[in-house]
């Protein structure tokens, strides 16, 4: 059994609006010192594979298909193994 | 002439694209479920407004899935009409029919107004009834309608004449005023305004309602 945790954010290059209003908060809150704020989606998969590779090609075609948008998004993850229970 | 108009758990266009058809353009419409595995009945595929699988994820991203859009591929396939509108659109992209992505709008405000338009072109089988830069109003509708696409596809887009309409007065970030495109064969278009909000008089306006006839007009030709 081996846990994946996904983290999809948008590429460097999308303005996202969510994040500058954040970041205004931010400011409002005086943590002056803030200067860059990227919002993103987390993602915990458990899955049931026979090796690490396996889970692994499943999560990278997961993101692929249904995780990330690759016009706008990107994504990173890790998968380790659960110990068993 | 047959439309089919696709309903996913949380379309709210649907009946209003239903009325359209029916009592406006006076053809046939079918709203058919997100189960539906075969199209080919249809003339027209019509994927409405509407917050599919609540947009869970992203806009369209889940309705991509739905068993009914391996039929409304094979049908674009096939050459024939697919018009997605908002949710529509933005699932018609999530599905790779159309390029880009619909993000969130600049402004962060869902925005419900009517807009004024342009139509850049007026040589697909959705706008032929329309001039080109021909002034029209459509209602929008939508909190994530900021067209955007990487240079390379908008030159791809400029060349091939796939931009059909335009924002006057942009009102949500979308890359070159982009409010709807067409694929590259010109069979499946896009748009965030919704012209089954502007079939009738009523509603402030019938440059919708010139769509429609557009499509039926294209229909007559090849009958």
């Amino acid at each position: 059994m081996f846990l994946a945790q996904v983290h999809v954010t948008y590429k460097p290059s999308i303005l996202d609006p969510q994040a500058v209003a954040i970041k205004n908060a931010m400011h409002r809150l005086d943590f002056d010192q803030v200067t860059a704020v990227r919002q993103g989606k987390y993602f915990e998969i458990t899955v049931d594979a026979p090796t690490s590779d396996d889970a692994e090609k499943q999560i990278e075609a997961i993101c692929d298909q249904l995780l990330a948008n690759p016009n706008m998004e990107t994504y990173r993850y890790e998968v380790k193994e659960l110990a068993n229970q | 002439m047959k439309f089919a108009v696709v309903s996913f758990p949380g379309s709210n266009c649907d009946e209003d694209l239903y009325y359209a058809i029916t009592d406006d353009l006076h053809e046939d419409a079918t709203i058919v479920p997100h189960t539906t595995t075969d199209l080919t009945e249809f003339d027209v595929i019509l994927i409405p407004g509407g917050f599919s699988y609540g947009d869970y994820l992203r806009g369209g991203a889940i309705a991509k899935f739905a068993p009914v859009m391996a039929a409304v591929k094979a049908f674009a396939q096939a050459g024939k009409p697919v018009l997605g509108i908002c949710n529509g659109f933005q699932i018609l992209t999530e599905a790779g029919l159309l390029p880009g992505t619909l993000q969130h709008n600049r402004q962060m405000r869902f925005i419900c107004e009517p807009e004024p338009l342009l139509v850049e072109n007026s040589q697909t089988m959705f706008t032929a009834a329309f001039q080109d830069q021909q002034q029209i109003t459509l209602p929008i509708a939508h909190g994530e309608g900021n067209y955007y696409c990487d240079d390379a596809t908008l030159a791809k887009l400029r060349d091939r004449h796939q931009i059909a309409f335009t924002y006057q007065h942009n009102p949500n970030g979308s890359v070159s005023d982009i409010a709807g495109i067409t694929n590259e064969a010109g069979n499946v278009l896009g748009m965030m305004p919704h012209p089954e909000r502007a079939v009738e008089a009523i509603q402030g306006g019938t440059d919708g309602l010139l769509v429609f006839k557009s499509l039926l007009q294209a229909h007559l030709r090849t009958v």
